[in-house]
């Protein structure tokens, strides 16, 4: 026999069985997941199931995360049943504004290596940048998962992804993520799992990682996974000192009984893993991609796009809402404000002539531009408030919001106004998918979102990091 | 078990995600789909809703159901009407909750299937086929894993965990 991948390993030991690629098993589940979006519906399907109980409440977190705030009166209805049940059965509620699930799912250290999660919520693949296996399911397996604790999975075979070379000024793993849903389309990955590999993925920080095991499923993929390594262990050392000292101060006051897990079982592929396809990418010759309206895997160079119109961007959601990414937004903000305008357009496509003066007074958002800041979590917007931040992006015109899923998926917070083009952080462009049917919406780095809230169209990035560096 | 099911084909494209069948937006004030079943495809397809008959069979390309993992996206076209979606291939979270819920995914070529086109689908022991009725052409389905069977053969998740408190 040949040796295992990473999804076979996981999956066998959380089934008990030798689990190969095509074989169903039936797995115990490490920690299940819901959100405001799929609870309600998980609460009706558990009630006609006619659940009593459910299997481990410290196995469970409920997230208040896609109608936070609450947009509408009704929605209070939603919320309202999600905590009575979570009080019912003494499972851990998240309330609005406390953060995303999968960023909350990162930062309370539910999500460790070798571990098996399932979440009522596709993104749930982003527990992989941390070596579980996790992936999304519905309310009804949701419901039948909290009432016996255990799923069936099919073992999905696994496409190696062998990332190599250093990215280069400007080019982020974003551009990664963009490019692979590129090479593979949005169903290159369907039924399969993402497996990084090679001394690139090796250098990626986890706060790195979380953007590409997040961006998987647009590729149709069942998990996307990381070896559990050095940086893994920094990662996790670092979220367990921050829960122990109780920086993670939003909740840790509201925090139950509960006991975080502690195991870890780090999991590698064996040498002769059988992969059913390897993809191999160099980061030294990656260049900013950009996903154009209305499909994931519609992918160019940033450079075929300059120029295009942009009237809102977007930097925030479970992809691109973490700390390093509004740091990485805000040096490009104010770089291209010592640089000025002007330069900057000088190659854009019928680029108009907006303040050409010297670089005093000039201001940082191009005319009319709505820049939404919209943190992961509590903790990075604490975290960013601390550091100044938030306080720089306010300044600078733009607004922030709650952390939450809202604009991304229009259930809350600004929806973009008719005709727009937006760009964004976020994992999806579908038509209509932040709540405006005759929206645009690009999909880009937060430092190529930056450029373009500055210029005010699409921005090749490096013109400004590279004068930076 | 056998499932036979008569319908009208109402053909879609490749990568018809969740959202297109119904937007998250539309839930924030119910999550009952015989209310939001006005709104189903309306942001790629506005005139669906209205034209939509029970007993309508969709067909679709590659990918359908891709996207979000909402459930709602499932139950709103059962509350239409239509018992079965057959695509060229289906997002797993999709194909999931599908069959919890006794909807019938059938992953077969759809090239040949034009708008409005009488088809047959088959479910039996023997196996998934979709037959052109008027061309009298039969074309092959994808079979379903075990475990998927027994979960439609009892009528969905919500029966089979009912009665076995588990899965086995």
């Amino acid at each position: 026999m040949p040796g295992k991948t990473i999804s076979e390993k996981i999956l066998s030991r959380a089934s008990g069985r030798d689990a190969r690629a095509g074989d169903v098993v039936i797995c115990d589940v490490d920690c299940a997941m819901g959100t405001d979006g799929s609870v309600p519906m998980a609460i009706d399907y558990f009630e006609q199931m006619g659940g009593t109980e459910v299997f481990d409440p410290s196995r469970i977190i409920f997230v208040m995360d896609h109608y936070a705030p609450r947009p509408k009166s009704a929605t209070a209805d939603l919320h309202d049943r999600m905590k009575a049940f979570a009080t019912r059965h003494d499972i851990r509620v998240y309330e609005a504004g406390e953060g995303v699930c999968h960023q909350l799912m990162v930062e309370t250290g539910r999500t460790r290596p070798g571990g098996l999660l399932v979440g009522a919520d596709s993104h749930s693949v982003t527990g992989g940048a941390l070596n579980a296996f996790a992936t999304g399911i519905g309310s009804s397996d949701l419901a039948a998962t909290m009432i016996c604790g255990r799923i069936w999975l099919r073992a999905p075979e696994a496409i190696k992804v062998v990332l190599t070379g250093q990215l280069g000024p400007g080019v982020f793993p974003k551009d990664i993520a963009l490019a692979l849903a590129g090479l593979l389309g949005a169903d290159g990955a369907a039924y399969q799992a993402l497996e990084f590999e090679g001394p690139a993925a090796a250098d990626l920080d986890v706060e790195d990682r979380l953007v590409l095991s997040n961006m998987s499923v647009e590729m149709g993929a069942k998990a996307g996974i990381f070896r559990a390594d050095r940086k893994t262990a920094e990662g996790l050392r670092r979220t367990d000192e921050r829960n122990a000292a109780g920086v993670i101060s939003a909740w840790a006051s509201t925090r139950t009984h509960h006991e975080l897990p502690a195991a870890s079982v780090p999991v590698e592929a064996d040498a002769d893993a059988k992969y059913c396809r390897e993809v191999a990418l160099d980061l030294s010759r990656l260049t900013p991609r950009i996903a154009r309206p209305h499909a994931v895997d519609n992918v160019v160079g940033v450079t075929d796009a300059i120029g295009t119109p942009i009237q809102m961007a977007f930097i925030g959601t479970c992809t691109g809402g973490r700390v390093g990414d509004f740091h990485q937004a805000l040096a490009v903000l104010r770089a291209a404000t010592r640089i000025g305008r002007s330069p900057l357009e000088s190659d854009a496509i019928g680029a108009p002539t907006v303040d050409s003066t010297g670089p005093e007074g000039r201001p940082p958002l191009a005319p009319g531009m709505q820049l939404v800041i919209t943190p992961a979590s509590r903790d990075v917007e604490d975290e960013l408030r601390r550091d100044g931040t938030l306080a720089a992006f306010a300044e600078m015109g733009a607004i922030v919001t709650p952390p939450g899923c809202g604009p991304c998926c229009g259930t809350a917070g600004p929806i973009p106004a008719a005709g727009v083009n937006v760009i964004s952080t976020a994992n999806r462009n579908f038509k209509a998918r932040m709540g405006s049917a005759s929206a645009s919406i690009y999909l880009a780095s937060p430092a190529a979102c930056a450029a373009a809230a500055f210029t005010g169209r699409i921005t090749d990035p490096r013109d400004i990091l590279a004068d930076l560096r | 078990m056998r499932i036979e099911l008569d319908g009208r084909a109402r053909l879609l494209g490749d990568d018809v995600n969740t959202d297109y069948i119904i937007a998250s937006s539309r839930k924030k004030e119910t999550l009952d789909a015989n209310v939001l079943k006005q709104y189903l495809f309306e942001s790629i397809d506005p005139a669906f809703a209205a034209t939509v008959q029970p007993g309508d069979l969709l067909v679709a390309g590659r990918n359908f159901g891709c996207g979000s993992a909402m459930e709602v996206a499932v139950t709103v076209l059962l509350a239409a009407g239509i018992r079965a979606v057959l695509a060229r291939s289906f997002a797993r979270t999709y194909y999931r909750n599908a069959i919890n819920n006794g909807l019938i995914p059938i992953e077969c070529d759809t090239a040949a299937i034009r708008e409005g086109a009488r088809l047959r689908a088959v479910l039996d022991d023997s196996g998934v086929r979709v037959i052109h009725v008027d061309g009298q052409r039969e074309v092959e389905g994808r079979p379903l894993p075990p475990i998927m069977l027994a979960i439609l053969r009892e009528g969905g998740l919500v029966p089979y965990i009912r009665a076995h408190h588990d899965l086995s």
